[in-house]
């Protein structure tokens, strides 16, 4: 207990667990934006071209300075996306296949200049690795200012353009027949994720941002009816994994940091797919069942008034083993949801006899209804 | 002075072309709600609107009809400043487009757009006022009593809270229309408009257009039944490509027109009415051009 009330008070721990709040909160804000557009995997590439762009800034820079890697990969995640665009425009490639190609040629540059940076033995190149997978330790308090700059920024765009974001998401095409100069507004989007990117670098790594702008996102969608909705849980959710991973990280040190937030934001994907209302796949699980139920339930009252009625008599009683043989598992469940509604009653079982069941009046009244609607 | 060369110019009487309009190509018919000169698109080099030129009066409800990979999309979108034009001039009410983008309302197709998308049927229709709230400007009460009003029109303001993606294809289409209406537009262009839904939903549809126009609105609807077009609309633009015949309704609708607009597939065309006051037809023609693609 004491440990864990040093780990919070702790200096370092302070520092990560504030820039993991402020990178989930803006990845999950402009991760919301890119995972509607579905482009997601514009992210992949982003966060992937920053790691040249990192090294450069290292390399002019001359030191670790946050801010000159930042704008480093800022740089780099500008031109990738410019060259997937024109290789999309210009050539045969379709949209995948440029980014895929975009992505993978940043980050052999990238692996290629760190690899040089390190075995020059350069001063202060020491952790640059750590921005490959994300080292939450290395955070220090300059970073932080830098970290929450960059992300006042983004949901300050946010906020100030949220109905063109809205409209340009929804339907371009009604926002250009409107005047608006659409493709401006998606490249403002599209550069907000660059600067998502930017601030994850330090925590996530570039190799994994792509799950920070999705995860959170993703998740959130499954609970949310109105964007303002989906953007403020995907921030929560993106704050949350944030700090998790970060806390467990700092728990044991030498694992990266990037890998634990991954995690547990996959963690809380995997929990909105499961039991979200509506779109989770366990209430729409139950809502089958249901339905089901439903069905059987009418079908069993019409076959009992007309096994009945084959007898000639409305209130005769029919053995459940012969609904048990049309129905299988529903006929029970079915038969019990009926007699709860009091329109079915069992006679006591009889010497060498199944449980019998007949309608009452009230059940007879029930089963005419349902075959004069399913007669209409 | 003939404007349109082209070997699919329709040879009987289209309406005021030779006539009036010639002469004075360079003037911008202030009295037409849409005049288009010599208007040319293409997507990459297969051009897909080819030298058009086209007439809308104020105060019509138009149709504008031909087969699939006719253009009728692009000619709307290029009216909306949505597609790059090759060449022409387009005037709406006599002045440059775009320059009156706020004077024209757009339905889009109703497949365009994701109905996944986390939102209210209300809020769908609030976006038709964004144009006029200009840059940053949030919709208020206002904005959501006219959105309010415009639902009630289309008969959906029981549905005003509901997710998108809980509606039908008719709920959508109406909600779409809905949100043109808060347009408050002079110039009311609609991409199908019919297509997908049930009967029910295209009678009040129809009945909201005849309305608008009733209120002096221009409307320009693609559509794709030639069967109701007759019934529906008063002025009609048969186009593939180029423009094959215009004017009012009872011209232009002929066997011979939609012959020379749909080209190979007569077939199509052989229950229909050869001209106006022949209709009841047994068997209708219905989504000529849905069957190409």
């Amino acid at each position: 207990m004491a440990g864990l009330w040093e780990l919070f008070t702790d200096f370092t721990v302070r520092n990560a667990v504030m820039g993991a709040v402020l990178l989930g909160i803006l990845s999950g804000v402009l991760g919301t934006f890119a995972v509607l557009r579905e482009q997601s995997l514009l992210g992949d590439a982003l966060s992937h071209a920053a790691l040249p762009g990192i090294c450069i800034g290292f390399l002019i820079a001359g030191g670790r300075q946050l801010l000159p890697l930042m704008l480093g990969a800022l740089a780099a995640g500008a031109v990738a996306a410019l060259l997937v665009l024109l290789l999309t425009q210009h050539s045969r490639l379709k949209p995948d296949a440029s980014v895929g190609a975009v992505l993978s040629t940043f980050f052999a540059v990238g692996t290629v200049l760190l690899t040089y940076i390190q075995n020059r033995q350069l001063p202060g190149q020491a952790g640059l690795d750590s921005f490959l997978f994300g080292q939450a330790a290395a955070i220090l308090p300059s970073d932080l200012w830098v970290m929450a700059a960059v992300t006042a920024v983004g949901l300050g765009l946010v906020a100030l353009f949220w109905k063109e974001f809205k409209l340009v998401t929804f339907d371009p095409g009604f926002a250009r027949s409107l005047g608006w100069r659409v493709p401006v507004l998606e490249a403002l989007l599209t550069s907000m994720i660059a600067l998502a990117v930017v601030v994850g670098l330090q925590m996530v790594g570039v190799v994994l941002m792509v799950a920070m702008i999705i995860a959170p996102a993703a998740a959130a969608r499954q609970w949310a009816r109105r964007l303002e909705t989906m953007v403020a849980l995907a921030a929560v959710f993106g704050a949350i994994s944030g700090t998790a991973g970060t806390l467990v990280s700092l728990l044991r040190p030498g694992l990266a940091t990037g890998p634990l937030i991954v995690l547990a934001a996959t963690g809380v994907v995997l929990v909105s797919l499961l039991a979200a209302p509506q779109r989770g796949l366990l209430w729409q699980r139950v809502q089958q069942r249901r339905t089901r139920a439903a069905i059987a339930r009418g079908q069993v009252l019409v076959d009992l008034l007309q096994l009945a009625r084959a007898h000639g008599d409305e209130g005769f009683a029919t053995e459940q083993g012969m609904l048990d043989a049309v129905y299988g598992a529903d006929a029970h469940p079915a038969l019990r949801q009926l007699e709860r509604e009091g329109l079915v009653k069992p006679l006591p079982p009889q010497h060498g006899k199944g449980t019998q069941w007949h309608l009452t009046p009230k059940g007879q009244a029930e089963a005419r209804r349902l075959l004069d609607e399913g007669e209409e | 002075m003939e404007t349109q060369p082209g070997p699919r110019q329709p040879a009987h009487g289209p309406w005021g072309r030779g006539g009036g309009a010639a002469g004075n190509g360079h003037t911008h018919e202030p009295s037409l709600a849409l005049h288009i000169e010599d208007l040319t698109v293409s997507y990459g080099y297969r051009p897909v609107l080819w030298d058009i030129d086209l007439d809308i009066p104020p105060g019509v409800l138009g149709a504008v009809v031909g087969p699939n990979g006719a253009g009728k999309s692009t000619l709307i979108k290029a009216v909306l400043g949505m597609v790059p034009i090759a060449a022409g001039h387009i005037y709406v009410f006599g002045r440059p487009h775009r320059e009156q983008l706020h004077r024209i309302g757009y339905v889009p197709q109703r497949t365009s757009v994701d109905w996944d998308f986390p939102t209210t049927a209300l809020d769908v229709v609030t976006m038709g006022l964004y144009g006029q709230l200009g840059w940053i400007r949030r919709p208020g009460r206002r904005e959501r009593q006219k959105a309010w009003e415009a639902l009630e029109q289309v008969g959906m303001e029981g549905y005003a809270d509901r997710q998108i993606s809980q509606l039908s294809g008719g709920q959508q289409q109406r909600v779409f229309l809905a949100r043109a209406l808060v347009q408050d537009a002079d110039l009311y262009l609609m991409d199908e408009p019919m297509a997908g839904v049930d009967a029910t939903t295209e009678r009040h549809i129809i009945e909201l257009l005849k309305d608008l126009r009733t209120r002096g609105k221009t409307v320009l609807v693609v559509h794709h039944d030639l069967q109701t077009v007759p019934q529906y609309f008063d002025w009609l633009v048969l186009l593939n490509v180029r423009i094959v015949a215009q004017g009012p309704m009872d011209q232009v609708y002929t066997l011979e027109n939609l012959r020379r607009t749909y080209g190979g597939q007569i077939s199509l065309l052989q229950d229909l009415p050869g001209g106006p006051g022949q209709a009841g037809q047994d068997r209708p023609a219905q989504q000529a051009d849905a069957r190409e693609e």
